[in-house]
């Protein structure tokens, strides 16, 4: 199954180097990988896609809890996080057809941001399935180009009360005795 | 990261607050071998004031370097340092980091590194160690800036010794060592992304109680993670609270005393048939400080799969890593045990099962034929035992001679077998005898070796003499490499495939001469043949206050048994 994993990370050197390289070691692999600096001072978010199973999950999810420079490691959850990807995407297109690709675009949201004589780019963004069903009923025209950026994740806000930033809240300790990796059960939970 | 500091008064060198830093972390011995990128912290220690009793022992090969810095934290419990160059010496340590990361045993490695303007550069004696260690290190660091320096010293310590424990290695490049600075010393640590200090909740506790309420047939699967929490008292107080029998890994020898009536040894593919009927048959599993390695399980899916499992490790990654566990403790294992000694356990009485197991034992013992003419390995690791009366800390090689001191020896004291288990790596037990000795210098030390593993550090010899370090070394020597002849014969049909480490052109003779190579490096030796020498050489090597090496000759056709093959199950025990 993919499992989409979110990783806050401490800005120091050689971080992303250990997070990948325990996917390499542990014989696990990445499907998709996205790092960029995170709102917190000093640190980055990396939000990874990995296909395993739960049992796998739970290990990765320990594993990397256990990098020293890792803060926390929340697997997805769409109860509690929101999940989105974006894809550009080259679409040929002919004087016949324009028209039709456009209404396509419309259907799924895309936004044109290229326009040549012979072929679009558009810019779509939601979960991978829709980009996949974009993509599948694109194909009827020829898609030229591709670049998916992977998942993203953000947790929602908690319900009900004044929301705060995501941000602001103090981040939760992985290693935290209070606060223990999800148990086998609870990660099973999170994919019924 | 939130850290108080008080600023020193003193300009230094980055070389000076290195080994200020290391003073100031209680280090009492350095295992160093210098370089090029690394002579600015040897400069800096010849100049440590003579109070601090800051020894420097140099290493004839980084390799013994790092063996030295975990036999000595092994056998103390505190951090063991080793110290080495850029490039070559770096890549020396390696295996010593592996070692130490499959055994948790903290040590901290600092490497020199090339000026900071040549990274990259491919420069002379340059390699990125801290790529290369960065799967076998708890955790590493590249220091960047000389201010860096006091903390990152603080947090590798630290991050070696709390938690589980393991390796860290920092890499200084030299133009850091070179720069000045007044430091800042950190005087507490707090890492937001390490919380080493966890404990199991109430309710767990109250899990693990109940199981053995309901238990008729308990066990205890202890293992180096008792060790490492320092819990051997509690584990005593715990098994003659509650009358529930233990058996141990290889790491687990000496934590509870061999000689109890409870102990029922050591369990895995050379384990006693005892131990591995005691884990069959149980219907609960109390697994303390243990990762269910295959040497111990075999096949997983058959293993122990009667009983409810409990297990307890610090480690969560640990926990149904290999055997999902019904009872999954995240906790340090000497509090579990300090809490379930208070606990209601109930009071069932364990005498029958304790007698099925005494029954196995009596029935299928660790036993060897003895011909009487030839020295059988296991009757001198009988003998040797006996006249220490496990008053002695014990290293090994890997290979046979490892397993039949894991068989034979008696251990009565946790931190007295010292054995590279997870690795395997041979040439582990003469260094790991130095740094050993030195950390407990009131101890005798002996390293248990093979002719095979003995050759692969024999260049301590040198260390042991000029540094004047008393440990001994016994050598069971069969011109072989025992484990794999034995694995040849089990199931290569006996074909030979370079196991053979004798001379080819005298394969009657010994080969090499073990008496003169030690002569050559001014130890004394001595070789025996037969069995009628064994008691006497054993006395003159006890008597020593020098280093000495026995070199022991043994039959090559000696088997290491009982043996489980890999992958296989109890059922399947080869005991003939």
């Amino acid at each position: 199954m993919r499992q989409v994993i979110s990783l806050l990370v401490e800005n120091k050197a050689g971080v992303l180097s250990r997070v990948v390289g325990l996917f390499s070691q542990r014989g696990y692999n990445i499907e998709s990988l996205n790092v960029a600096p995170a709102l917190e001072a000093d640190a980055s978010r990396i939000t990874l896609t990995t296909i395993t199973d739960e049992a796998g999950t739970e290990q990765v999810v320990k594993q990397l809890s256990k990098l020293i420079n890792v803060v926390k490691v929340t697997p997805y959850d769409s109860a509690t996080q929101v999940l989105r990807e974006m894809a550009l995407v080259r679409i040929q297109v002919n004087e016949s057809n324009r028209t039709e690709v456009l209404a396509l675009s419309e259907v799924f949201r895309a936004r044109v941001i290229d326009v040549r004589p012979t072929s679009y780019i558009f810019e779509v963004t939601g979960q991978a399935e829709k980009i996949d069903a974009f993509l599948q009923n694109a194909q009827v025209y020829g898609v030229r180009e591709l670049h998916r950026t992977g998942e993203l994740t953000l947790s929602r806000g908690k319900v009900g009360k004044k929301q705060s930033s995501s941000a602001r809240e103090k981040p939760a300790l992985v290693n935290d005795p209070n606060q223990k990796t999800p148990s086998k059960s609870e990660v099973k939970a999170k994919h019924d | 990261m939130t850290t108080k500091t008080a600023a020193g008064s003193e300009v230094l060198k980055g070389s000076e607050i290195t080994v200020e830093a290391l003073i100031r972390e209680g280090v009492e011995v350095i295992f160093g071998y210098p370089g090029g990128a690394s002579m600015e912290i040897h400069q800096a220690l010849t100049r440590v004031d003579p109070k601090h009793k800051l020894r420097v022992i140099l290493p004839r090969h980084e390799q013994g370097a790092a063996f030295a810095a975990e036999g000595y934290a092994k056998a103390t419990g505190r951090v063991g340092v080793a110290l080495a160059t850029s490039g070559p010496g770096a890549t020396n340590l390696v295996t010593g980091l592996a070692d130490a990361k499959m055994d948790s045993v903290p040590i901290v490695a600092i490497t020199g590194q090339v000026p900071q303007a040549l990274i990259g550069k491919d420069a002379f004696q340059e390699t990125d160690v801290v790529g290369i260690s960065r799967p076998i290190t708890k955790h590493n660091y590249l220091v960047q800036r000389i201010e860096e320096l006091p903390q990152i010293i603080k947090e590798a310590f630290y991050i070696a010794s709390t938690g589980r424990p393991g390796p860290v290695l920092i890499d200084i490049p030299k133009d850091v060592q070179q720069a000045t600075a007044i430091p800042e010393w950190p005087t507490e640590i707090d890492l937001k992304s390490y919380r080493p200090h966890i404990e199991a909740r109430k309710r767990e506790l109250e899990q693990i109680a109940e199981a053995i309420r309901g238990a008729q047939k308990p066990i205890i699967y202890a293992g180096n993670g008792a060790i490492c929490a320092n819990a051997s008292e509690e584990l005593l107080k715990f098994v003659e609270k509650t009358g529930i029998p233990i058996v141990t890994t290889v790491l687990g020898l000496g934590v509870f005393p061999s000689n109890h009536p409870l102990c029922f040894d050591m369990l895995g593919m050379h384990g006693a048939v005892y131990a591995n009927y005691a884990v069959n048959q149980a219907d609960l599993l109390l697994a303390f400080g243990v990762r269910f390695d295959d040497r111990v399980t075999g096949k997983v899916a058959e293993f122990a799969k009667h009983g409810t499992i409990v297990h307890v490790d610090i480690d969560a990654s640990e926990i149904n890593k290999i055997k999902p566990a019904h009872i999954p403790v995240t906790s340090d294992v000497r509090y579990v045990l300090q809490q379930l000694n208070e606990m209601n356990l109930g009071s069932s009485d364990y005498t029958p099962w304790v007698k099925e197991l005494e029954q196995v034992k009596s029935e299928k013992p660790f036993r060897y034929q003895d011909n009487g003419k030839q020295i059988m390995p296991q009757y001198v690791l009988e003998l040797l035992s006996e006249k220490t009366q496990g008053k002695v800390i014990i290293t090994t090689g890997v290979g046979q001679h490892q397993m039949w001191a894991a068989q034979y020896f008696k251990f009565l004291f946790p931190r007295t077998m010292l054995t590279s288990a997870g690795l395997g790596a041979m040439g582990f037990g003469f260094p790991a005898a130095l740094g050993a000795k030195l950390g407990c210098p009131d101890w005798e030390v002996i390293d248990i070796d093979g002719d095979g593993s003995f050759v692969m550090n024999i260049q301590e010899l040198a260390t042991a003499c000029v540094e004047e370090i008393a440990v001994k070394a016994l050598i069971l020597n069969n011109q072989h490499l025992g484990m794999v002849v034995q694995w040849e014969d089990r199931f290569y049909a006996g074909n030979r495939g370079h196991t053979f480490i004798g001379n080819p052109r005298d394969p009657e003779g010994i080969y090499p001469d073990f008496v003169t190579i030690a002569k050559g490096f001014d130890v004394p030796a001595r070789r025996i043949t037969t069995r009628d020498e064994v008691s006497d050489a054993l006395d003159e090597m006890l008597a020593a206050k020098t280093p000495y090496v026995l070199d022991v000759i043994i039959p090559s056709t000696e088997h290491v048994l009982p043996m489980i093959p890999t992958g296989h199950t109890f059922a399947d025990t080869i005991y003939e």
